[in-house]
């Protein structure tokens, strides 16, 4: 007796959850509300076998309890019963396919008339290029990656002179356009998610991939990387704001082309350096210790490290830190970070510089 | 059909001393406890890993151990603990050498040495998964999945230490035991039956048992070749999967290769994996449903031919897992239709367990309880599954915990719910004494009702969009707090159901010595191993004369006879 009304509290409540769940949808921002309909259709359907099977498997257990004496009935098979069953079970697969396959033609069909925009992940950061006015994006390689050209776009490609480099979190899109994005990673692989717009799309370095949406209200939105991708993967997170066309028009202008981002001095670029480098992504810049520590207020200080011995941060300690990370490392920290070993002089200094102007 | 009858009268690798009677035995029964000693052993670490999981996403911080590196290790090692080493063991190195003999009517293997390699060659593999705990830098944290590029580089835990290749070294000697014994399931379910044992008349589990099997033999081979080649990739620097990369401010010394290529392999072996793993468990409940509900299973026939779809088919259904991976996005129309074509048969399945019932005469005994748990939970993780597999569906909810919730209540809940009703049915055949009933009750309550309350409520946070493998939610504003606060209840049930499984030890230990006495066929089961003239099956399993079979290995309730079962080797002339 037990089991039935345990079993009966079980079909009924994940029934009921359904009403009222605290843990749903987050509200639609983009065109993808079929998505959300596909869902709720597969609701159904399973919703009506779940309550169906169990309901019967519960019958069974009140009506054909054990009865000394008692025996079963004897019927191996009923073809006509198996029969019915599965064309049964085979109109419900064809109620669910038919809309998922149709989603799934909207989803991968790419707009003509779409915005353009280039994401590109790294650990644990998301950077964006949009191809300029002429509409074209420069050719990139994997080999011409450096930490000056952190998006390996060819110099001498005279489509990528006037591409606009996004090197920070943060993107903005125009509201209710078509939006492409073509996104690559540099190093391993990432996946662009946005929990209010519901697409989806793997980063996967040496290829790219596609994946467009049209976002349909105004705000900022958060990306969260959704295929692990090491250590700091929880906190590899960007910003989507969703402007009017005016706004981000006006965004868009103040973006550095390729052309000048080429032709920036490396002094006083510490922050855009670290920003692009990924160092941000586990050093923050406002006290909270994230993967590695934070980097305000932390220069001249003293820190234990996890051999108990102490270090003065100093310039000597942050350079070493930079260029082989593993050999003195603080206390609470694991050793995960990557060794920045081609690092320019002039870079390294820039880096350290915008450390000291974080300590007050 | 007869070709038992060739080691009529024959001793076989008859044991000399305790050696090799207990250690390195040839005997399948032996064999099968050192398999579901070590598997459960190494399946209690993988327990543990989860719970220190659990700790830090219910309670982050209260363990300043568990770091993001340690958790994303504990995340790893526990998905591939608990798939290969715990479960596909189990069941096909333990469930399956124990039964497929004495289900058949064999005096044993059909290669008793190899299968006793087979073992021991599994225990390495144990013994190099575990020395990765042990190695600086500690075991791999790449995800089960071990993807490249990340499993193999730095800012991955593990990945520019030894922790992946023993990872990998790992499984490649785990698929050889695996071939080994694999081949042994083959060969004795083909050519060692008993008189009468035609294919049709062979008991459902040792069908489901000798179709993983079949379906390990060839999708293991993808993951061998893959995880030799990430090896390759690893240490001689070789890029089949590796493109350019750029990492660390410069570009390594890869380019060419393609990540993607891994997923494939993977997943060729992956999704079969699911059903290695599931099939037996399958083949439990069909046994276990039927005797102890005392009525024939139904639709036998179709239950074959539902399995051998399903094993067929789940050869092209494994990109489902790549959905948004990048790969060409046509393929989507192609696997999400053999995805749902999938489920018809195992609709099918769940039909004939619950027909099964129907007008039957149901004994609620423990393995009973188990029976029907799995078939809840089993409905709700093959059903979510219809939302994973079907494409665009599958694209807001893919790495969200709705897989999580997805796959632990089909691959992980299920087959251990049908696990622990098949220990609890067979554990008399071992022993020769029956599992305290009482502790059985409990054991099963915490643990039906608590792994309910832990995947459930999961499923909606995966619709809220929380992603998997997350160590922290506190960046992220979409996550609102009463996310972090229902990670707290699950920890909370996650820790008393972890605790509950040491009931089933203590049951274990205790019934050896104070069990009752079972007598040869407590549960008045139709099937061969309870029909031997030793309870337990001594070596040999049959004394001097094998069983001859005249039905088939369900006829409860059968019309005309007087008790409510017919054992597989009564002729019709001796029915009373």
């Amino acid at each position: 007796m037990a089991f039935v009304i345990v079993a009966t509290i079980i079909v009924i409540g994940t029934v009921l959850w359904n009403a009222v769940s605290p843990w749903w949808f987050t509200p639609l921002a983009s065109n993808w509300g079929f998505l959300d309909t596909t869902i709720i259709i597969s609701l159904w359907v399973c919703g009506v076998a779940f309550v169906a099977v169990s309901g019967f498997i519960i019958y069974c257990v009140i009506k054909f309890r054990y009865k000394e004496g008692h025996k079963a009935q004897y019927q191996p098979e009923n073809t006509k019963l198996e029969v019915i069953l599965t064309v049964v079970t085979t109109i419900g697969v064809v109620v669910l396919l038919a809309p998922g396959l149709i989603a799934w033609n909207m989803y991968i069909q790419l707009p003509d008339d779409a915005l353009e925009v280039e994401g590109v992940g790294q650990q644990w950061v998301w950077t964006y290029r949009f191809p300029g006015e002429d509409g074209i994006y420069g050719n990139t390689n994997g080999r011409l990656f450096s930490s000056k050209n952190t998006f390996g776009i060819d110099p001498n490609d005279p489509n990528g002179q006037d591409d606009i480099l996004i090197r920070s979190a943060e993107v903005h899109l125009p509201i209710n356009e078509k939006v492409v994005f073509q996104l690559r990673s540099k190093d391993v692989l990432h996946d662009f998610y946005i929990p209010q717009f519901r697409a989806k799309m793997d980063l996967v370095p040496g290829q790219q991939s596609n994946l467009w949406f049209e976002p349909t209200l105004l705000g900022t939105y958060e990306v969260a990387c959704a295929e692990y991708c090491g250590t700091g993967h929880y906190a590899m997170r960007g910003l989507i704001t969703v402007d009017t066309r005016e706004d981000f028009d006006a965004w868009l202008a103040e973006q550095p082309t390729f052309f000048e981002t080429l032709n920036e001095g490396v002094e006083g670029q510490g922050k855009q350096i670290a920003q692009t480098l990924g160092c941000v992504a586990c050093h923050s810049d406002d006290g909270v210790n994230g993967i590695g520590p934070t980097w305000k207020n932390t220069f001249g200080t003293e820190r234990l490290l996890d051999t108990g011995e102490t270090v003065v941060i100093d310039e000597a300690y942050i350079k070493e830190s930079i260029v082989n990370p593993v050999a003195k490392i603080g206390s609470g920290y694991a050793p995960v970070m990557p060794a920045y070993a081609t690092l320019s002089e002039e870079e390294i200094d820039a880096i350290t510089d915008y450390i000291k102007t974080l300590s007050d | 059909m007869e070709q038992g009858a060739n080691y009529e009268g024959q001793p076989i690798h008859e044991p000399t001393g305790w050696w090799s009677r207990y250690v390195f035995s040839q005997d399948h029964k032996i064999i099968a406890l050192q398999y579901i000693s070590v598997a459960l052993a190494i399946g209690l670490t993988g327990m543990f890993l989860s719970l220190m999981m659990r700790m830090q996403l219910g309670f982050p911080g209260l363990f300043e151990s568990i770091d993001a590196g340690s958790y994303y290790q504990d995340v790893t090692m526990h998905g591939m603990i608990m798939v290969i080493y715990l479960l596909t063991a189990l069941f096909l190195g333990g469930f399956g050498n124990y039964l497929i003999p004495l289900m058949l009517g064999s005096r044993d293997m059909a290669f008793p040495f190899v299968n006793m390699l087979s073992f021991w060659v599994y225990f390495l593999s144990v013994i190099i998964l575990v020395s990765s705990f042990f190695v600086e830098s500690g075991p791999t944290g790449a995800g089960w999945t071990l993807y490249p590029p990340q499993s193999i580089l730095e800012g991955t835990p593990g990945g520019d230490g030894a922790g992946i290749i023993l990872m990998l070294a790992s499984l490649a000697v785990f698929i050889i035991a695996f071939t080994m014994g694999g081949l042994n399931y083959i060969t004795t379910v083909l050519q060692s039956r008993a008189k009468g044992m035609t294919l049709m008349r062979m008991p459902l589990i040792i069908w489901c048992i000798f179709l993983a099997t079949f379906l390990g033999l060839l999708a293991f081979p993808a993951l061998l070749v893959g995880a030799i080649m990430l090896i390759f990739d690893r240490v001689l620097e070789t890029s089949f999967f590796m493109p350019e990369i750029f990492k660390g401010g410069e570009v390594l010394d890869y380019g060419g290769g393609s990540p993607v290529l891994f997923q494939h392999l993977f997943w060729f072996f992956g999704h079969p994996e699911v059903y290695i793993i599931a099939l037996p468990a399958f083949g439990i409940i069909s046994e276990l449903i039927s005797c102890h509900a005392r009525k024939n299973i139904f639709g036998y026939n179709m239950m074959v031919w539902a399995l051998i779809a399903i094993a067929g088919i789940a050869f092209i259904v494994w990109a489902h897992h790549m959905y948004v991976a990048g790969m060409n996005p046509y393929l989507g129309f192609f696997f999400a239709t053999t995805t749902l074509i999938i489920a018809i048969p195992t609709a099918i399945k769940v039909y004939n367990w619950v027909i099964t019932l129907w007008d039957a005469n149901i004994k609620m005994t423990v393995p009973m309880l188990y029976c029907l748990a799995f078939l809840i939970t089993f409905l709700i993780g093959g059903l979510t599954g219809l939302f994973l597999g079907n494409v665009a569906v599958d694209v807001p909810l893919s790495d969200t915990y709705f897989v999580v919730g997805h796959f632990h209540m089909v691959m992980a809940v299920s087959p251990v719910l049908a696990l622990y009703g098949g220990l609890y049915h067979w554990y008399p055949s071992v022993t020769g004494r029956m599992l305290d009933d009482t502790l059985g009750q409990i054991h099963f309550w915490i643990t039906f009702v608590g792994t309910y309350l832990i995947y459930f409520p999961m499923h909606y946070i995966g619709f809220l969009g929380v992603p998997r493998r997350y160590y922290s939610n506190d960046q992220y504003d979409f996550i609102p707090q009463s996310v972090n606060d229902l990670n707290q209840f699950i920890t909370i049930c996650a820790l008393i159901v972890g605790a509950a499984q040491f009931i089933l030890l203590y049951n274990f230990v205790v019934s050896l010595y104070k069990g009752k006495e079972a007598g040869p066929n407590p549960w008045g089961a139709c099937t061969l191993e309870w029909q031997a003239l030793e309870s337990p099956p001594g070596h040999g399993n049959w004394g001097e004369k094998l069983p001859v079979v005249y039905r088939w290995p369900y006829d409860y309730g059968l019309p005309g006879a007087t008790a409510d079962f017919v054992p597989q080797n009564v002729p019709d002339e001796q029915i009373t």
